[in-house]
This record gives structure tokens, sequence and C-alpha cells, in this order.
């Protein structure tokens, strides 16, 4: 058999594999297969690369693949609260591979690049570089190298689009005057100081969507560079991520109330714009741990609702403690999941189950709602936004219409927090005024252990 | 070379259409190791980039190519192994965890 048969008898086979790969990620326990097929048809892929007969300089190739090994092991050992700004850092490395291909393939072939081939060109550079800065953006602020806090000017959304604008003009002049070698940095530059622009009036809680779609931007340039090198197997993982990270932020952006134009165009961060910090000063009902724990022992029904503030706590695995604690004790308690809660897609799901969890105990939005009226006691720990009942009631509210968690209408409500300071959209939750709602001061990791301790001691008197 | 890129776009147009109906079923539970999985998947740009390096057209494409290399396949290896981790976390009640 030819070799070159071969090779893309390899490359066939992994696309197989790639596509299996993400089916059996629909089920937890079928997720690992996933993994396995993915590892396998990418080995596959690679192998077959090396039989190419064109390679002739092999120790390039090799001290490539083994220093991406040498980075790549630490970047998989990182700790679970790491993994949002992995994440990023992920997109920003396939973007930069992306971005280097094609400029190479620019410069090999040009000044005979046909209009078709140089338009999926400029696409893939535009968008790998503004995909690396921005992801490299996304990943300081996670890592809080970068002030999180979003940094907004007048005219942002226009300076922005003029310079996306920009970036397509050149693109179009090379595509009809390949020639013009001397204008392809710019197509470079500008993306990656848009990819900048692009990120820097982001603040935390819009993490999720911004990384979402990063991922796609990712992918989508990854199927360009297949079209550029004719490579089936990478129009398809590209098209696959792409669609992927498309998905994602179409949910993430359902889950804020913003339309999805609303996303692409970056319009993120404006919520803290529309709220004025006007607050009241309310009275509230504040309660102790013994308090607090004697209302969760004697309860039925409890669904826990984490959010970011979880994380930053690193109250998961006093969390766990007290899940085992109320479950010995016969209380049913599950976890309500909004979208939307921490850094990325299904990052408390991750942390949660680190802690042990079951992911059976792990619910959605919806499946938590429903039951919420039979539910004695919802415990809100580090999330706010995401359960404040403005965005059901009050029309003038900035997030009104985002879906949340209905936890205003469980029996009794309780809810760690440090203080009473407004949540990132900067808006007064009207739920720690409620009657039914019990204020927990203090900081989720020792709070909810002081909870478990009243717990177990009150479980050795008996 | 006209009729590869339409075939190319039947090829991207289909990927797409699996990648949707595929995704759409993964559970809300693991889209954080569905993000870092596709990215592992991506990163077979990694065979443009061997070509790239290994051909050694020219000096700055075996540079460039050879950096391409290094970030494609940390990918590569990063991606499956933290998802493969988190995977292994994902665990269903029941028996009582050893």
């Amino acid at each position: 058999m030819p070799t070159d048969t071969l090779i893309e008898i390899t490359y066939l086979v992994a696309t197989v594999l790639f596509i299996l790969s993400l089916k059996w990620l629909s089920s937890p326990t079928t997720a690992r297969h996933g993994v396995w097929a993915g590892e396998i048809g990418m080995a596959l892929a690679i192998v077959g690369t090396l039989l190419y007969r064109g390679i002739v300089d092999y120790k390039l190739v090799a001290i490539g693949l083994v220093l991406g090994c040498i980075i790549g092991v630490p970047l998989g050992k990182v700790q679970m609260t790491a993994v949002p700004q992995r994440t990023a850092l992920s997109h920003a490395f396939g973007a930069l591979c992306v971005t280097l291909v094609g400029t190479s393939e620019f410069y090999l072939r040009a000044p005979n690049i046909p209009p078709f081939m140089m338009a999926v060109l400029s696409m893939e550079v535009i968008l790998g570089s503004l995909t690396f800065t921005g992801s490299l953006m996304a990943a300081g602020k996670l890592q809080e190298i970068l002030p999180q806090r979003p940094i907004t000017y007048k005219g942002q959304n226009f300076v922005n689009l003029g310079m996306l604008a920009l970036a397509v003009a050149v693109a179009a002049i090379l595509v009809i005057h390949p020639e013009q070698i001397k204008l392809f940095p710019a197509m470079i530059l500008i993306p990656l100081i848009f990819g900048v622009m692009l990120v820097i009036p982001i603040g935390g809680a819009d993490m999720p969507t911004v990384i979402s779609l990063l991922n796609s931007y990712a992918g989508l340039s990854a199927a360009a560079m297949g079209f550029v090198l004719n490579s089936k197997l990478l129009i398809i993982a590209g098209a696959l991520d792409g669609s992927s990270g498309f998905i994602l932020s179409v949910i993430m952006s359902k889950a804020m109330n913003r339309s999805f134009t609303n996303v692409l165009f970056g319009g993120f961060g404006q919520i803290q714009a529309a709220a004025a910090g006007v607050q009241e000063q309310r009275p509230v009902k504040s309660a102790t741990a013994e308090e607090a724990a004697a209302i969760l022992g004697a309860a039925n029904k409890v669904v826990i609702v984490p959010g970011y503030g979880m994380a930053v706590a690193q109250a998961q695995h006093k969390v766990r403690e007290l899940f085992d604690a109320l479950t010995k004790r016969g209380v049913d308690v599950t976890f309500g999941i909004h979208p939307v809660a921490g850094r990325m897609p299904g990052h408390m799901n991750v942390l949660l189950a680190e802690a042990d969890i079951p992911y059976d105990k792990l619910l959605d939005m919806d499946a938590v709602n429903g039951d919420m009226a039979q539910t004695d006691v919802a415990l809100v720990i580090g999330a706010n936004d995401v359960t404040n009942p403005a965005a059901r009631t009050d029309a003038s509210s900035p997030i009104f219409g985002m879906p949340i968690l209905d936890v205003d209408k469980a029996r009794t409500v309780m809810v760690i927090k440090r203080s009473m300071a407004a949540g990132f959209a900067g808006i007064d939750n009207p739920l720690y005024y409620l009657d039914h709602t019990l204020m927990l001061f203090g900081d989720a990791k020792n709070f909810v252990g002081n909870i478990v301790r009243e717990l177990s001691g009150s479980d050795s008197h008996h | 070379m006209k009729l590869d890129l339409i075939t190319s776009l039947y090829v991207f147009m289909l990927a797409a259409f699996i990648g949707f109906e595929v995704i759409r079923r993964v559970s809300p539970l693991l889209h954080t190791p569905l993000m870092s999985l596709t990215n592992a998947l991506d990163a077979i740009a990694v065979v443009g980039a061997i070509i790239l390096a290994g051909e050694h057209k020219s000096q700055l494409a075996a540079i460039l190519g050879t950096i391409a290399i290094v970030a494609a396949t940390s990918n590569i290896v990063g991606g499956f192994l933290i998802t493969d981790r988190m995977l292994r976390m994902f665990k269903s009640s029941g028996p009582k965890r050893p």
C-alpha cells in the first residue's frame, strides 16, 4: 500500500475515533472511553504524519514533541480550582499553533495564492491571533495576575469594531493583491491588539461566556487551517471544537439573558454600568452556625446552591462533610447548579466531584426549580446574582429576565456570605430581606465547618 | 484546486452538524471536561505543524513550525491528562467510596 494512502487511512480512523470520543462524553458512565478514543485517534494521526515522505528534518519534530510533553504534563496536573485559567491558556496555545502555521504558509506560498485560499488563510490568522491574546488576557485575569475589574471606556465598542474592520480590510486587500506581502504583519498585529481590547472590559462573572466564545474561535481558526492545508481531519476536528464552543456560548449567554449578538460583539460588562449603586439599609435576619445546624438537621430536603464564592473560599471539601453529615441523618441533599456559576461552564460540577460528591446529586437549574416548593432549606454558598428574585419580578432590574435558581420558594433560605456587599452585577439582592431568609455571615469554609461540628456534636448527645 | 475547496466546505458543514448533534447531548455536568477534551482534539493541528517543521522549506517555516508543535503537543498531553483526571472524579452514589 502506498504510504500516502496509509496516512489517509490513519486520518480517517482518527476522525471516527474523535467523533466517538465526543459521543461517549455524553454520559459520565462512558466518558472515560471518550478520552481513550481521543488518545488513540491522536496517536494514530501523529504516527501517520511521521510516515510522510516529505519530512526531512526529524530532529526539529522530535524537539517540538518532547518540549510539548514537558510543558503539557504540568498543565495536565494543575489544581482543579485552576482549571478555568488552564483552559484559557490551552486556547491560547491552540491559537498560537494555528497562527504560526498560517504565517509560515503565507510566506512559503506568497505571492501565488488564489483568492479563496487567501481568504481562509486570512480568517485563520485573524481568528488565531485574536484568540491568542484574548485567551492570554482571560488566563491572566483568572489567575489574578491581571486586574479582574472590568475596564470600560466611552466608545469601547466603536474602537473594537473599528479594529476588527481594519483587520478585515487588510485581509480583503491581500485577497485581491496577494503580492502585497508587506501588509501581512498588519493582519496579525491588529487582531493581536484586538484580542487584548476584547477581554479588557470583561469581569469575572462573564468569564464562562468569554471562555466558550474563545473556544469557538480557536476551533474555527483550526478548521480554516484545515482548508489551507487541505486536511479533512483538521477541518473536522476544528468544526467539532468550533461547534462545541458555539453551543456552550449560546447556553452561557441564555443563562445570563444576553442575546448572542450581544456576546459576539463583546457587549460584556454592561450590567455594571446600568446598575447604579443605590442601596437602602433594610433589616436582615442573621443566624449562628448552631441555629443553622438545628434547622438543617431537622429538614427532609435540602438544596445547596454553590457559586464562585465557594471556590474562592475553597469550601468544597467542607461542603462534602456537610453533605455526608446530613445524608447520614436521612436528609435528602442535592445541589442546584446554575449554568454560569463559577468561572467556566461546568466549573462547580468539577469542584464538587473532586470533593467526592456523587454526580447524581448535582442537578441543573430546571431540575432543582421544579422541586423548590417542596424544599425545606435552600442553602446558598457564595452565589448571589443567580439567586436574585429581582430577575423574575423587577422589570427595572438590570438582570431582569435572567433565569435564576428560585431559592426564595424554599421554606427556609440560608445564605452564607461575608458581608452585605453587592454581587458581581452590583445589584442589591431582595432575597436577603425576605422573612424566611437567614443570613449566615462569615467565611464559607469556616461557617460550613462550624455547622458540621454542630451537627456531629448534637449527634454524640443522642 | 477549486474542487478541493468545495469538498472541504461539504466536509466542514457535515462535521459542524455532527458536532452540534453530538455535543448538544453532553450533560451540563461534563461541560468542563468537554471543553478540555475538544481542546485536546483540536490540537490535531499538530499534524500541520509537524509537516511544516519536518519539510524545512525555509528557516522561518522550520522555526515557527517547531514552536507550533510545542504549543499543540502541550495541549494534547495536558488536555487528555486533565480530562481523564476530571472524569475519574465523577462518581455515582450507590456503593460507598473505597
